[in-house]
């Protein structure tokens, strides 16, 4: 790690973080009488206890994380540009799709004028570790609780976070433009990030929110991000995800989401590239008549893996939740999906559908999938299902009957699969983007870690993130 | 002539189906082929627009004289066979447009042509949709996907009329459509004949040749052309039933 390297070099990762979190303290814990603090020294003296995931639990077993925790990786605890030129990261704007901009860097907050701002509306966007100073009242309302206690990565993040975004939506504001974060990691050496987003819809709120993760260099980087969501009652979020890394890069995401009564959420992650991507998403249904729609696409080819554990808790009665999740595996990709919809007892009428459906296009591509449904009401409606299978034979020769060629004719069914999902997403210019990205990624045009990756198809526009090793 | 099977007999996982059959198709000729359930009708279409899995063990298809028995299906698409499927497959995801656009591109360049801008394209589109009665929001949408039968029939008669092919083959188009329904896919099959293409209707029932008039009829019983004839052989078989053609078999054996 930064400070002492050398001493530490052959001692496990949980050890080593141990000693860089005693180390840097004072950093990580900011006052040490506040709120904040207590919550990160306990999420610490947890992680102490508890430490990485055991490789052979039910949660873990068909993700390998050995490699990942086996290398060695710096962590930054102060902010830098490293020469990146902000400034021109903010002048990417997206034809037709008009979002405002919040970026990470290396999980840092990035804007050149202010830290935090303050909209005509009351709805503030900014740096989470500005908004812990100005906004403090908010932040101990909110921070850690959404989040599983015991989660070690969870635990990881919540000890060692010290930026990331915050959106507040005051009750009654309806933002129109679509809020974009952009997370980049660029750094030439190997980076462990975690960095923490808090979002609050007020009552009768409504947002759009995208995160996008996005990796610059071909670096190994290993991102543990946990992303709280509160929906006050009757609000409504509408969640994009884009996952669009390097194959070097391990990406944990845990998203919660917590739902008071007649909150509407839809979250639609899509997932076109990264080394290895597990996507924990928490949804706890905590009002009655919530619903949500939480839905998953995933391209993967080489030896990429991704893995969606989706748990939903309804906890109160009347509430709607739908899963949708569909992916395509080829090569030697894997997959994991294991989908849990708890039912709790007073939760009577509740509607709870889960669906995994997988393509595979080589014998070396697996799955593993587990819808489970666990219900103490009995008062219900649900159903989960889960299919592997190949591309429709009778499809494939219907299409090629007419003239198209076996390669696009593939192509065409493969698309067609994905945009099940892709027509779920609301924003017209932004499904039309994704589309895009869709169809590049299935004829192999996608790159990785150019750009942002809603720019991709704006050459026009190249950013530029030369490493000036000066400023290192 | 423009397709010449000569003693084909076409196996599927070890079962023969067809039994050495024989048929010949001139340019600008209509043959209807028609037979009882499972004699081999769809098989044959299904062989000649290429479909895997079935096993050609001996004979031979002929078209424009070459054999053509070791051509992909998109290949024979673009020489110009083309297959009005039986059960049209729903296709959710891919518009009717994108399809066909594809398809018609994907030909011309096999045959050496340009490709049609968007506008060209679509001129096309709107005046083939004429031909059979298709509203315009029809092609807005996913291949087939949750049509009712009539109007994936005359989607297919669509795809006919936007591929422009040389020798169509039309498995059952007839089936469960209703008295307009079929008339209006028959009329479209009737604007689509020229001097230069054939087209081969393969049906259980005389009613589709009251609208369109083959000019043979070709009986396909137990693998075999058993009986061949002009258009009064339909209504033949209309009026006595296949037991008729089936005790003329065993008569002959």
């Amino acid at each position: 790690m930064t400070n002492s390297k050398d001493e530490i070099k052959n001692i496990p990762l949980k050890e080593k973080l141990i000693l860089t979190f005693e180390e840097n303290s004072e950093k990580l814990l900011g006052k040490k009488t506040s709120h904040i603090s207590k919550i990160k020294q306990k999420a610490f003296e947890n992680f102490k206890k508890i430490g990485f995931p055991d490789p052979k639990s039910q949660a873990w077993k068909n993700t390998d994380l050995s490699e990942v925790l086996s290398k060695d990786y710096e962590q930054l605890f102060n902010f830098s540009t490293e020469g990146t030129n902000v400034e021109e990261l903010f002048q990417c704007d997206i034809h037709n799709f008009d979002t405002h901009i919040v970026s990470l860097l290396n999980g840092w907050y990035v804007n050149p004028s202010e830290q935090i701002t303050k909209m005509p509306d009351g709805t503030i966007v900014g740096s989470l570790a500005k908004a812990t100073e100005e906004y403090p009242e908010l932040i101990e309302k909110y921070f850690g609780k959404a989040q599983n206690k015991n989660n070690n990565f969870t635990e990881l993040n919540t000890a060692f976070s010290q930026d990331g975004i915050f959106i507040f939506v005051p009750d009654g504001v309806e933002v129109l433009k679509p809020i974009q974060m952009v997370s980049i990691i660029n750094h030439e050496k190997n980076l462990l990030v975690n960095h923490r987003n808090l979002i609050i819809l007020g009552k009768n709120s409504k947002l759009t929110f995208v995160q996008c993760d996005d990796a610059i260099n071909h670096q190994t980087s290993f991102t543990n991000t946990v992303t709280e969501f509160f929906l006050e009652e009757n609000s409504n979020l509408d969640h994009y995800k884009l996952q669009n890394l390097n194959n070097n890069s391990s990406l944990l995401n845990s998203t919660y989401f917590k739902q008071e009564k007649d909150s509407n959420l839809s979250t639609n992650s899509i997932i076109l590239n990264g080394g290895i991507i597990r996507n924990n998403y928490h949804v706890n249904l905590d009002g009655e008549g919530c619903n949500s729609e939480i839905y998953g696409v995933y391209l993967m080819d080489r030896k990429q893996h991704v893995d969606n554990q989706v748990y939903v808790d309804h906890a109160k009665p009347n509430c709607t939740s739908s899963q949708l999740f569909k992916g395509i595996l080829d090569e030697q990709a894997s997959g994991v999906f294991n989908g849990h919809v708890l039912v709790r007892r007073d939760a009577q009428k509740t509607s709870a559908f889960q669906t995994n459906r997988n393509i595979l296009l080589t014998n070396e591509a697996s799955i593993d999938t587990q819808p489970f449904l666990e219900i103490y009401a009995d008062d219900v409606k649900c159903s989960h299902g889960a299919t592997v299978g190949q591309l429709d034979e009778e499809a494939m020769f219907y299409l090629r009957s007419r003239g198209i060629g076996e390669k696009n004719a593939r192509m065409l069914l493969m698309y067609a699969y994905a945009a099940e999902i892709i027509e779920k997403i609301s924003i017209e210019a932004l499904q039309l983007r994704i589309d895009d990205m869709v169809k590049k990624r299935l004829r192999g045009e996608l790159s990785v870690c150019d750009k942002c990756v809603l720019h991709c198809s704006k050459p026009d526009k190249e950013i530029s993130f030369d490493i000036d090793m000066s400023k290192v | 002539m423009l397709l010449n099977i000569r003693n084909l007999h076409v196996s599927i996982e070890g079962k023969e189906i067809i039994k050495g059959l024989d048929l010949s198709v001139n340019n600008g000729e209509v043959h209807a082929i028609m037979g009882p359930n499972g004699t081999g009708k769809s098989t044959l279409a299904a062989v000649v627009a290429g479909k895997e899995g079935y096993e050609i063990t001996e004979g031979e298809i002929l078209y424009k004289g070459k054999d053509i028995t070791d051509l992909s299906p998109e290949e024979r698409a673009c020489e110009g066979i083309f297959l009005g499927f039986q059960y049209p497959v729903e296709i959710p995801g891919v518009s009717i447009t994108n399809f066909m656009r594809t398809a018609i591109n994907e030909q011309r360049e096999y045959k050496g042509l340009k490709s049609l801008t968007a506008s060209e394209f679509l001129a096309k589109m709107e005046d083939k949709k004429k031909l059979v009665e298709i509203q315009s929001k029809l092609t807005n949408r996913s291949v087939n996907s949750g049509f009712s039968g009539g109007e994936k029939k005359k989607n297919e008669i669509f795809q006919m009329a936007l591929l422009e092919p040389t020798m169509a083959i039309l498995d059952e188009t007839d089936s469960g459509l209703d008295i307009d329904a079929l008339r209006i896919v028959a009329n479209g099959i009737n604007k689509l004949r020229t001097e230069e293409n054939a087209t081969i209707v393969i049906t259980h029932y005389q009613r589709l040749l009251d609208y369109i008039i083959p000019d043979f009829v070709h009986v396909l019983f137990e693998g075999k052309i058993v009986k061949s004839g002009g258009k009064n052989l339909a209504l033949e078989l209309e009026e006595k039933g296949y037991e008729w053609i089936k005790e003329e078999v065993e008569r002959m054996s």
